[in-house]
């Protein structure tokens, strides 16, 4: 009695026992994501915030700064995250057809995306490790000696990692369905929503990466 | 699935009738299940509910110790029972407990839980599991936190101001991650709040027939969704900047403590009304019961709590009127919090509208309506006078600030916890308590309040600092009142626990003791698991749709 009953319609969506229909529970589903990619939202506003505050009282060290960052390398990350958001759109338009193993196929495209954003990334952090581009006290880079460097990387580091746990995040998630499509194969016209749901919460990911790039890589 | 079922059918009476013969195959929720696991594992808003209520209520009990601590040392000049560096802490775990702990999730997450698809027809919240997660990820940074108080405790103060949050050496990593992780609970239950409103709803509940806790709930979840992500945030980076001093608000490394200060107040001060919009949610309800009218002006009521929602994310700054804040900045600030007032006043005239000319009676929950009357007035017409800034630069930091927000916050929303425990204890476990008690402890608690804190703003106008631990011979009297009072407070409380307790076991059963036509009386007390029985109830007519013969010549009565 506790649990709520299932009930299997057709398609293979199963409709919770307390929604009214089907319809109506996918309507839920979305609008439930539309709010948490909301919030998410505002987690990376603050970081914006602290963000333009501090360009705003350190002009020259944001420049001299940002300039050191591998632009090459960062362009690369950009397309790399933008192609990997298109696959993922792609993989919502299979399973609105019933096309499971290309729903497969297309998070398995982005997922490698996503693994080679995170190689690019890791190449970035192991050469600021070594130069000495750190946040705070740990900086200790000779090339740039202007007030407010320390607080670039400081505020540079924090957004990023934080970007790239989301990207660790939403592989898992796009993991799982990725496995979900491979094994069950259930997605279809009236089934499609857990990949919907995580597709746009990949394009979330890749939005937020959309503004870090220019805020970091193009002062 | 019984079609005939009497309490789905449309504009049908309160199913007190012997339903429970009817369908004696529908236990409530109560027994529908009684090991352990069907309550640890329960997906069912209701138990969620009331596990909520227990842990909320423990926590509530753990920070009004450290209450009667902070009072205890405040009775003499001197010492009294601990040392400075204690003080510190208490106040903090005081603070903190309170307000992440107990006074966030209190009404929204046991009254809301429990209410909220009752009164929109609905058999459960939307996502039924995700609510069982949010209480988990409460308990989880309920954990933490107190791991971490356990573990030193922190000495900050509950708005961890930086540059002192990341030098002390408490332990401050810990609490703040604890209540980094309740944000997540409150966001969970935001998210399902809105979205059960949006799609939940029983056919004939339109927007402007949901029973107006509903929209205080929608208006405060909308502020948990919205502001909550911010102090997340905020809370991650002081506790790395504690851990490995990045300087992201260290003035040595250039970072700027006043950001701190402006992402903090971001989300709370829009969490004060986390705290006090469910609050008028359950006296909009609890006024329309007891008056035996419709709410006077519910569009009105309805979109000031909206309106306050809002405009509470443009005040913030009102905390921050000596933070080194332009004088332009802190006049802007000053008016726009002052709107707050003016919404919350609408809201007032519309409580007393609904009172004039009802059918007053006089009991438990009404009490504390009146209780609650006097305060949230006195309270809010304090907060338009620290919204003042000529006269805050004065008040900031003392005693007057702290009254000022006990009024309004104890005030205000322990009133309606309380009202909401009396009005709907019934709702929950199908049986009554003593009455005479009821009202005793009520005005027991009203008395012991103000005692307990008009004193305060007379020593904070006095020129009493908040938050040290020692003062000057010539505050010690008004402390003392202070102390008495609370003492009489924490012995109310100690009443309706005892007497609410007993009746959990030996309570008169009942079903509709009010004869409330809120809908969430429609079905039985304490519902059955998918909370009515047969297909989704209609529900045509408003809430608290009382036609009382005695009143009928009332032209607005109905
Ligand atoms: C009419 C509406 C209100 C106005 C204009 C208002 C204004 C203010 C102002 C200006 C302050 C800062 C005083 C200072 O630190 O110098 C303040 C502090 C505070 N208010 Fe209000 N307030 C209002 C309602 C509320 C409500 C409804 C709550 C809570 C339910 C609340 C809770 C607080 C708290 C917790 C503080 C102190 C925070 C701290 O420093 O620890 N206020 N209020
Ligand atoms: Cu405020």
């Amino acid at each position: 009695m506790q649990s709520s009953h299932s009930a299997s319609a057709p398609g293979g969506a199963k409709l919770a026992a307390h929604f009214a229909s089907l319809d109506v529970q996918k309507h839920a589903a979305r609008l439930g994501m539309w709010l948490f990619l909301a919030t998410e939202i505002l987690l990376f506003a603050g970081l914006f915030a602290c963000y333009a505050a501090y360009r705003f009282l350190f002009p020259e060290a944001w420049a001299a700064s940002s300039r050191s960052l591998d632009l090459l390398m960062g362009s690369i990350n950009t397309i790399v995250l933008i192609t990997s958001s298109f696959t993922a759109a792609m993989a919502v338009h299979y399973a609105k057809e019933g096309k499971n193993k290309l729903v497969g196929h297309m998070f398995f495209l982005t997922l490698l995306m996503a693994g080679a954003f995170l190689v690019i990334k890791y190449f970035e952090y192991k050469h600021k490790f070594h130069i000495g581009t750190l946040p705070g006290r740990y900086y200790f880079y000779d090339g740039i000696q202007v007030p407010g460097a320390p607080m670039f990387f400081t505020v540079y580091f924090a957004s990023t990692a934080l970007h790239a746990f989301h990207v660790i995040i939403g592989m898992t998630v796009l993991a799982i369905i990725m496995v979900r499509a491979y094994r069950k194969g259930d997605f279809g016209p009236n089934n499609y929503t857990a990949v919907e749901l995580g597709s746009m919460y990949w394009h979330l990911v890749d939005l937020v990466w959309i503004f870090l790039f220019p805020m970091l890589y193009l002062v | 699935m019984t079609p005939s079922s009497s309490i789905a059918a449309p504009g049908a009476a309160p199913g007190h009738e012997a339903h429970h013969d009817e369908h004696g195959d529908h236990p409530s929720y109560l027994v529908d299940g009684t090991t352990v696991k069907s309550w640890l594992l329960t997906v069912d808003h209701k138990r969620i509910g009331i596990m909520y209520m227990f842990w909320v209520l423990l926590f509530f009990l753990v920070g009004g110790i450290f209450a009667l601590m902070i009072r205890l040392e405040l009775l003499t000049p001197g010492p009294t029972i601990m040392d400075a560096m204690t003080y510190n802490r208490t106040f903090t775990l005081h603070g903190v407990v309170m307000i992440f702990l107990f006074m966030i999730p209190a009404i929204p997450a046991i009254f809301g839980n429990f209410m909220l698809p009752l009164m929109l027809g609905a058999k459960d919240v939307a996502f039924p599991r995700l609510n069982l997660l949010s209480l988990y990820v409460y308990l989880a940074g309920a954990g933490f936190a107190l791991w971490g108080m356990l573990n030193g405790g922190l000495d900050t103060g509950w708005t961890f101001y930086t540059p002192y949050s990341a030098h002390t050496t408490t332990t401050v990593a810990p609490v703040l991650f604890g209540a980094f992780i309740i944000g997540f609970s409150s966001i969970l239950t935001g998210m399902n709040f809105i979205v059960t409103a949006h799609t939940m709803r029983a056919p004939g509940i339109t927007w402007f027939k949901m029973p107006l806790f509903v929209w205080a709930l929608y208006a405060t979840s909308c502020i948990q969704v919205l502001a909550t992500p911010v102090i997340g945030l905020l809370l991650l980076l002081v506790s790395a900047e504690n851990l490995f001093n990045l300087g992201m608000f260290d003035v040595a490394r250039g970072g700027d403590p006043v950001l701190f200060q402006h992402l903090f107040w971001f989300y709370s001060h829009p969490a004060v009304y986390i705290m006090v919009l469910p609050a008028f949610g359950v006296m909009s309800e609890v006024v329309s019961t007891f008056s035996r009218k419709n709410i006077f002006g519910y569009r009105a009521v309805a979109y000031s709590s909206v309106g306050i929602a809002f405009v509470g994310f443009f005040a913030w700054g009102h905390h921050m009127f000596v933070s080194g804040q332009s004088t332009f900045d802190a006049g802007i600030f000053g008016a726009l919090s002052m709107l707050v007032g003016v919404f919350t006043a609408i809201k007032v005239f519309n409580w007393v509208g609904t009172v004039y000319k009802g059918a007053v009676e006089f009991t438990t929950p009404f009490a504390y309506f009146c209780g609650f009357l006097f305060f949230t007035v006195f309270g809010g017409m304090t907060g338009i006078a620290v919204a003042t800034v000529s006269l805050d630069v004065a008040w900031h930091d003392t005693y007057f600030v702290v009254a000022h927000f006990h009024f309004i916050m104890v005030g205000a929303t322990i009133m309606a916890f309380l009202a909401a425990l009396h009005y709907w204890f019934p709702k929950m476990f199908g049986k009554t308590y003593h009455e005479g008690w009821g009202l005793v402890s009520a005005a027991l608690i009203i008395l012991g309040f103000n005692a307990t804190f008009i004193p305060q703003f007379l020593l904070g106008n006095a020129g009493m600092p908040r938050r040290y631990y020692e003062y000057p011979e010539r505050f010690q009297a008004l402390n003392v009142a202070s102390t008495a009072g609370a003492s009489l407070l924490a012995f109310g409380f100690v009443i309706i626990a005892l007497y609410l307790t007993w009746a959990l076991i030996y309570g008169k059963r009942v079903d509709n003791p009010w004869g409330s036509k809120g809908y969430e009386w429609l079905t039985a007390s304490p519902p059955p698991t998918h909370n009515f029985v047969g297909p989704q109830p209609t529900y045509p007519e408003e809430p608290h749709f009382y036609v009382d013969p005695k009143k009928a010549e009332v032209s607005d009565a109905v």
